[in-house]
């Protein structure tokens, strides 16, 4: 079931990497002969993705030829010296700063990079606060204050009803408590593990829900950004290691209840188990990123549309909007549906998968080793 | 390909920004918001199983009343009969008496009656018989002028009557 579920996701990810990718290439096709002339053809692929990956300034519009952006600190570690300066010092591109420059084309394309002598571009130790990274910074202000505001409530109200904001998280406190820690992790170790599925279950949700708000500085896209659910699923990874007892680790290096001669010559169920432990975190990983980064793509795709037949006619243009804009509308709030499933989804495996990290003995088991 | 390639800064910063939300949301939320949570549930039911005993104490409390009103009435009932008797016992026994003391004081009522009407009959009885002397002398003077005469005549008398 579970499975299916993530053969589905990642389907329906990688189908939509395929649409884009002739975008993109049709894009930089297109772009030798933009160059030449005089008008800017629009890209939808090419403005998709770079309003879905990370970026090192922040991108607000676009009046005639001025870009309108937000600078934002650039942090680079290069033979054994630090380098701090605002992204401005590129002027989108289109400058060197102390011989760093964004790739303009390449594997690296948009990453700051250094030209060595031979000509090959190397890569520097890249710690800038980007737009994701500002986000993050952001959002996690924001998530901080609420929940201290909320504790506060909570200190102020004691025994009594719930009031105001705290009222609306509290069913949600309640949910992720009752039914994703206690129901997974079980009575005895889910006040232990209550704290850390509660923020990483608020962490997405807000992440999710204010990267909705095309307004700086929010909308960055965080939760559909690899780094950030991968790291994430790395907590969780953590978790899992960290907390699991011995009971789980007897059953990764020696699964009860499996033919001997599948362990011993050729260890095949360690080996298959032991790549569960690693694909559990992995999945968790790409289901949030892919889930969101489609969602965005989604929206993207319906206001690109607009400008796709803006260029054939205006009319078009303004006629194909009015869709446009009702199926964006239509997305949007998919997206507001989604960016709650995804947290609970995220916050649900990973609390199975530290109920079976802390699972005690159970029946099969101390069948097994008697037998043995 | 960007878009599925984490960037080394942005995983570097990620670890640390969640890091610090988890360790300030795990120092200063979540204690207190799921104690909070945690005390009001103890506290509503408690309260809630306050509630059923207290119910369950009123409704024993109501049985036990009304136990005692009827037992009270009960109580009441065997007074009241007792009661009722004993006012009999006392009215019978007023009556017993105040008839023996009637009949007594008939009885003695009766015997003074006698006496004295023995005592008249003497009186009577001696009026009578002076004056019958007295008459039967007057008689006698006239009559009985010689002493056969006497004679005959006190032997008649004495004959004829039969005193009492």
């Amino acid at each position: 079931m579970r499975f299916t579920k993530l053969a589905f996701f990642t389907s329906c990810f990688l189908l939509l990497l395929i649409l884009l990718n002739p975008l993109q290439s049709i894009a930089a096709g297109d772009e030798h002969d933009a160059h030449e002339t005089t008008a800017e053809a629009f890209r939808p692929g090419e403005m998709i993705i770079s309003h879905i990956v990370d970026s090192y300034d922040w991108h607000i519009a676009d009046i005639g030829h001025t870009h309108i952006t937000v600078p934002l600190p650039v942090i680079l570690f290069d033979d054994g010296q630090w380098h701090f300066f605002l992204s401005s010092k590129f002027e989108h591109g289109h400058a060197t700063y102390k011989g760093f420059e964004l790739a303009k084309e390449g594997a690296m394309k948009g990453k700051i990079v250094k030209t060595a002598a031979d000509g090959t571009q190397i890569r520097p130790y890249d710690f800038s606060i980007t737009k994701t990274v500002f986000g993050v910074f952001v959002t996690s202000i924001i998530i901080v204050l609420i929940f201290i505001s909320v504790a506060n409530s909570y200190k102020k109200t004691r025994k009594h009803a719930p009031k105001g904001f705290q009222s609306l998280i509290e069913p949600l406190i309640l949910f992720v408590r009752d039914e994703i820690a206690f129901s997974s992790i079980g009575k005895k170790h889910y006040e232990k593990f209550s704290p850390f599925l509660l923020s990483i279950f608020f962490f997405i949700f807000f992440n999710n829900l204010l990267g909705l708000v095309p307004i700086f500085p929010l909308g960055a896209n965080i939760t559909g950004n690899i780094a950030v659910t991968g790291v994430l699923a790395l907590f969780t990874f953590g978790m899992i290691l960290v907390s699991g007892n011995k009971n789980y680790w007897a059953h990764i290096f020696n699964t009860p209840g499996v033919p001997w001669w599948l362990k011993l010559p050729l260890p095949l169920m360690p080996i298959i188990e032991l790549v569960g432990v690693f694909t559990k975190p992995f999945v968790l990983m790409i289901r949030l990123f892919a889930n969101i980064t489609a969602g965005h793509i989604i929206i993207l795709g319906f206001i690109s549309l607009i400008f796709v037949f803006g260029q054939t006619s205006l009319a078009a243009g303004y006629g194909i909007s009015v869709l446009s804009v009702a199926m964006s509308i239509f997305i949007s709030f998919l997206e507001l549906l989604v960016a709650f499933i995804q947290a609970y989804v995220f916050t649900l495996l990973s609390a199975i998968f530290i109920g079976m990290a802390v699972e005690e003995h159970h029946h099969e088991e101390t069948h097994e080793t008697h037998h043995e | 390909m960007e878009l599925v390639n984490p960037g080394l800064g942005l995983v570097f910063w990620m670890i640390v920004v969640f890091s610090v939300v988890l360790f300030v949301l795990k120092k200063f939320a979540w204690p207190s918001i799921l104690q909070a949570l945690k005390d009001r549930e103890q506290h509503i039911e408690d309260a809630l199983r306050q509630a059923d005993i207290t119910q369950e104490e009123m409704r024993k409390l109501k049985l036990n009343n009304e136990v005692l009103l009827k037992e009270a009435k009960v109580e009441r009932e065997n007074l009241m009969n007792e009661a009722r008797k004993i006012r009999e016992k006392l009215i019978e026994d007023a009556r017993v008496k105040a008839s023996s003391e009637a009949d007594r004081i008939v009885e003695s009522a009766r015997i003074q009656i006698d006496n004295e009407r023995k005592a008249a009959l003497v009186d009577i009885k001696n009026i009578v018989a002076e004056i019958s002397i007295e008459i039967a002398e007057k008689i006698l003077r006239e009559k009985l002028q010689t002493p056969k005469d006497h004679q005959q005549y006190i032997e008649r008398v004495i004959e004829g009557k039969h005193l009492n």
